[in-house]
């Protein structure tokens, strides 16, 4: 049994496009990622969109299906009316590469500043010893199919660009959830990293992420709700009020993670929107980098401080280092002349010959 | 068109292509190495096939039965292969599984727990003791995120040491390699284009490991995804290395048939574990009358000891829904060529009228979910139409067992996981693809790193091979009077699948070969409409013509071996022959030709055939074998009485 039936689906790339029309043969039991396919094979061999494992499991063909985040191939055909115009878009918080596909790496940034698991030091492996009910909370995070429609459709970045550098998403609240009720984790400060690094505060729990999780995690009530409630215990504990009051402002015992980092500010600690979010890189390139988001194809060498000694000076000598005179500024590896084959350089004007 | 073209160049210690479990493992074990390591993902990253395995990644770790041990772990893994395995990795592989999963838990995972608190372990076809370390079904996600959050711990490091991220471990993400570069018979590097921006990248480093996982995109039905296109065993044959087992595919047994928004998409053997049986139109349980005579003393004979077995296994059978997935796979065939199949071609596979609701939604959640919400199929309520689904090639590059470089005549090139072949000889068992990609990613890995610190200088890419390179990726983009790349694939699916598919005949791998012939030419011709940024179509265009030489392997080999074993089955010869056991063919390119040869079995270590019992050994081994079995074993007696 099968229909043509009518699609509107964005066509373009970052300097701009339009909906186009489709008119494609749709079969019973399809889902939407079926027809994308279809028009590949036939009206649009060039029609660039996501995807991997078509089950719902690797969430790759993230898209706003008549508006609402989803994923492709979890969206049945029979869920639309007959004569019903299927509109497909590219997930709107994330810039637009080409037609669905977007630029995502703001996410796998987040990723990278978010703290690792830390193991226990003294539990070798195959000793760790834990009970499926302590692990259970943290597995429904661990279902995450990181398909990125939670961030998509977070209200506090999906218009504002300019929370980006200060908010990581519900995706990296559930993260830091996760580790924060790891049976086995050492680390003890989630929630504040959370609330001081990630921009917790941020978010005012209208659920979106929670209702467009394909994987059904409670974001909201299992993740950030219960890391609000306990730095809020923190925060508003009156033992440490009262210490607030006694010891001078700067002793205090501080709930921010920022005072567990060495040279880091912690003036900027008091509103997540003011403050650094570059993964801890001091460096004001490596910031400025950060907020346009990783360009995966270009290396961008970050400048790093010389570790000076305590008297501001290089620990170096002729006489201590390892080599004779100075290291290369292009690296003990490269000599010169290069071989021109070598180079990396295009002529502006070499493409007019 | 212009001849000019911007390359972006990179320098590494080690490159590996590939992002799922082999390559993340691989790669954590060259940084750890100290090495300057690259991952190349042709997907996002995290996305990678791997994160499709659901059953558990199997390891004698004997916590659920004691009795477990790496020695009972490789007689399974033999068994399943039908002794065509590489031995020496089979044996690897049992020995260092527990310590690769145990591993994993330092790096962050979470896997399901027993009472005691250890890892929950869970039966699967094939294996003698509960063995699959799991999460829900979900294992392959958990392995795939926990790898990719320790690379991430690890860059974590570097920041804070070099103020870099990517200082030691970049990954690529989004990027394909289309060609390996050559420095004479040393590996120099590899080149390839971003898929978002089209542009070419090329990669000078001295060490390359291969994980790039299948071949099952060159099959009309197969539960893998678009990556599989076996990019990594046609860019190992072009540099000269040699594929062995080629001819065999795991077809799984219960892959969705209908409806088509699942079709291809696997049913975890679990659901048979867990007390799902398959039955026919007729409604009845047919596995019974399947079970070969090699398994026939392992596998209940009546209804009533089969049920008794999930309670009770150590007193009962099991039952012989659970035998190895290439007999299921014939006998669901079997059913549906005799008119017993169900209306979409595939059989019934049961488990509401045996499980209560809640239950199976509990043991088998993410099953329930995937098919509630992609078919609106009630798994607690009705039965699934499933049917054979390629799922897994058991050949791959031919790898020396200890450190998984590649045989042939190239050096610096490494294989992990499902690229590699000889590990799961003619079968793999289920379970044990999680673990081989943790056991050889690892050792692949590290010998990369110690192959490229053991060199005195770094080979070089020669220029005129970066041109061929560019040349022959922008050759479809060039072209307007060729064919659709989506049309040339539908016609080798069409081919795979109808010829070279689960059962084989001489006269129709005879005409595949022919049509893959034709078909070589008409994709020499190929052409892409669109432009280069992230264009699907330019992109498949590209990955044809490795479809295609392994799509030659497959068909040549499979028409070489006349017996039926594993994955191969031959209608014109049904029986397993213990003198083809003796034989791995091998497969090299000469030009543009993919040439095959016979190649004798490592013999196994007398401590390992040892292990098994003379009666066993018998159905596999040919008169001569035995004999020296026997001499074997009547040496050890007198040396026991002495």
């Amino acid at each position: 049994m099968s229909a043509k039936r009518q699609f509107r689906i964005w066509r373009g790339d970052e300097t701009g496009g339009d909906l186009q029309d489709y008119m494609v043969e749709v079969n019973e039991g399809e889902v939407v990622l079926d027809v994308i396919h279809r028009l590949q094979a036939t009206d649009a061999p060039d029609l660039a969109c996501r995807w991997n494992c078509k089950a719902g499991k690797c969430g790759s063909c993230s898209m706003e299906i008549n508006g609402k985040p989803r994923l492709g191939c979890m969206t049945r055909m029979s869920t639309f009316g007959d004569d019903e115009t299927v509109t497909v878009t590219p997930l709107r918080t994330f810039p637009v590469i080409r037609d669905l596909v977007t630029d995502v790496s703001f996410n796998y940034v987040k990723a990278r500043e978010t703290p690792a698991f830390a193991p226990p030091a003294d539990v070798a492996p195959g000793d760790y010893r834990m009970q499926q009910v302590d692990v259970e909370r943290s597995q429904e995070f661990r279902k995450c199919i990181e398909c990125f429609l939670c961030q998509t459709v977070c209200h506090v970045v999906r218009d504002h660009e300019e929370n980006k550098q200060a908010f990581s998403g519900p995706r990296y609240f559930i993260r830091a959830a996760e580790l924060d009720m790891h049976p086995l984790d050492t680390k003890t400060d989630r929630k504040e990293y959370a609330q001081a690094e990630q921009g917790l505060g941020f978010c005012n729990i209208t659920k979106c992420c929670t209702e467009v999780c394909p994987e059904h995690i409670k974001i909201t009530d299992n993740g950030i709700i219960p890391m609000k409630e306990r730095v809020v215990d923190r925060r508003y504990d009156p033992l440490v009020w009262l210490g607030s009051k006694i010891f001078r402002r700067g002793e205090t015992p501080q709930t921010s993670v920022t005072t567990a980092r060495p040279g880091t500010a912690t003036s900027g600690s008091a509103r997540g929107g003011l403050h650094s979010h570059s993964g801890g890189s001091h460096d004001p390139r490596a910031e400025a980098q950060a907020q346009r988001g990783v360009n995966w194809d270009r290396e961008v060498p970050h400048p790093t401080a010389p570790a000076v000694d305590d008297r501001g000076r290089l620990p170096l000598t002729e006489l201590t280092f390892d080599r004779a005179a100075a290291p290369s500024p292009f690296g003990d590896d490269v000599t010169f002349p290069l071989p021109p084959e070598h180079l990396n350089f295009a002529h502006p004007e070499q493409d007019k010959h | 068109m212009t001849t000019t073209t911007r390359i972006a160049r990179h320098h590494y210690d080690v490159v590996v292509i590939g992002a799922g479990g082999a390559g993340l493992r691989a790669a954590i074990e060259a940084r750890l190495a100290g090495k300057k390591t690259a991952i190349i993902s042709k997907s996002l990253f995290g996305k990678a096939h791997t994160v499709m395995a659901e059953g558990g990644a199997a390891a004698a770790m004997g916590n659920v039965n004691s009795r477990d041990n790496w020695q009972v772990h490789f007689r399974d893994t033999m068994r399943g292969g039908k002794f065509l395995n590489n031995f020496r990795m089979a044996e690897l592989h049992a020995k260092e599984s527990p310590q690769r999963i145990w591993e994993l838990e330092t790096y962050g995972a979470l896997f399901d727990r027993t009472k005691d608190g250890k890892i929950s372990q869970r039966n699967f076809g094939g294996h003698e003791y509960p063995r699959l370390a799991h999460v829900g079904d979900r294992t392959g996600l958990e392995l795939i995120r926990t790898l990719q959050q320790k690379i991430v711990s690890l860059q974590q490091e570097d920041q804070r040491e070099f103020g870099s991220y990517d200082a030691r471990i970049r990954v690529f993400s989004e990027t394909t390699i289309t060609e390996l570069m050559l420095d004479g018979d040393r590996i120099a590097g590899a080149f390839g284009y971003y898929r978002e921006s089209g542009e070419f990248i090329l990669f000078e480093a001295p060490a390359v490991v291969l994980a790039t996982g299948g071949v099952g995109r060159s099959y009309k039905v197969t539960s893998n995804s678009w990556e599989y296109t076996g990019d990594g065993h046609a860019l190992a044959l072009r540099a000269g290395a040699t594929l062995i087992n080629m001819e065999f595919l795991q077809f799984h047994p219960t892959g969705m048939v209908w409806p088509p928004s699942v079709k291809g998409i696997l049913v975890t053997e679990s659901v048979r574990g867990d007390g799902g049986v398959l039955k026919n139109s007729d409604g009845k349980r047919f596995m019974f009358d399947y079970v070969p005579d090699v398994f026939r003393k392992q596998y209940a004979e009546t209804e009533e000891e089969a049920d008794r077995w999930y309670t009770d296994p150590d007193n009962n059978r099991r039952p012989p829904e659970l035998l190895p997935r290439d007999e299921v796979a014939r006998a669901i065939n079997s059913e549906v060529k005799a008119g017993r199949g169900s209306p979409a071609g595939g059989v019934f596979l049961d488990i509401a009228s045996r499980r209560s609701s809640d239950e199976i939604r509990r043991r088998l959640p993410s099953m329930y979910h995937q098919f509630k919400e992609l078919a609106d199929v009630d798994i607690t309520a009705e039965p699934m139409e499933v049917g054979p689904t390629c799922h897994y090639v058991m050949g791959g590059v031919e790898v020396d067992p200890d450190s998984g470089a590649a045989f042939g005549h190239v050096r610096g090139l490494f294989a992990a996981g499902e690229v590699s072949g000889g590990m799961h000889g003619s079968n793999r068992l289920g379970g044990n693809s999680l673990s081989d990609l943790l056991v050889f990613g690892k050792r692949a890995g590290g010998h990369a790193a110690s192959y490229a610190d053991g060199l005195d200088a770094r080979p070089r890419v020669a220029v005129n091979a970066v041109e061929a390179a560019v040349e022959t990726a922008l050759a479809p983009l060039q072209r307007d009077t060729g064919e659709s790349p989506y049309t040339l694939q539908q016609d080798l699916q069409a081919v795979m699948g109808d010829l070279v598919g689960i059962i084989r005949r001489e006269g129709e791998l005879a005409d595949a070969l022919v049509r893959l012939a034709e078909l070589r030419e008409r994709v020499a011709k190929v052409s892409a409409a669109g432009g280069r940024r992230y264009n699907p179509g330019w992109h498949l265009a590209l990955d044809l013509r490795n479809m295609l030489v392994v799509s030659e392997c497959t068909a040549k080999a499979a028409l070489e071996r006349q017996e039926s074993r594993g994955g191969h089955t031959r209608e014109d010869y049904p029986a397993m022959e213990p003198k083809w056991r003796q034989v791995n063919l091998v497969c090299s390119l000469d030009g543009d030709t993919v040439q095959l040869t016979r190649k004798p079995l490592p013999k196994m270590r007398p401590e390992l055939i040892g292990l098994f019992d003379r009666a066993e050994l018998a159905k596999y081994l040919t008169d001569e074998e035995l004999a020296d079995f026997d001499a074997l074993v009547a040496d050890a007696g007198e040396a026991d009485n002495r």
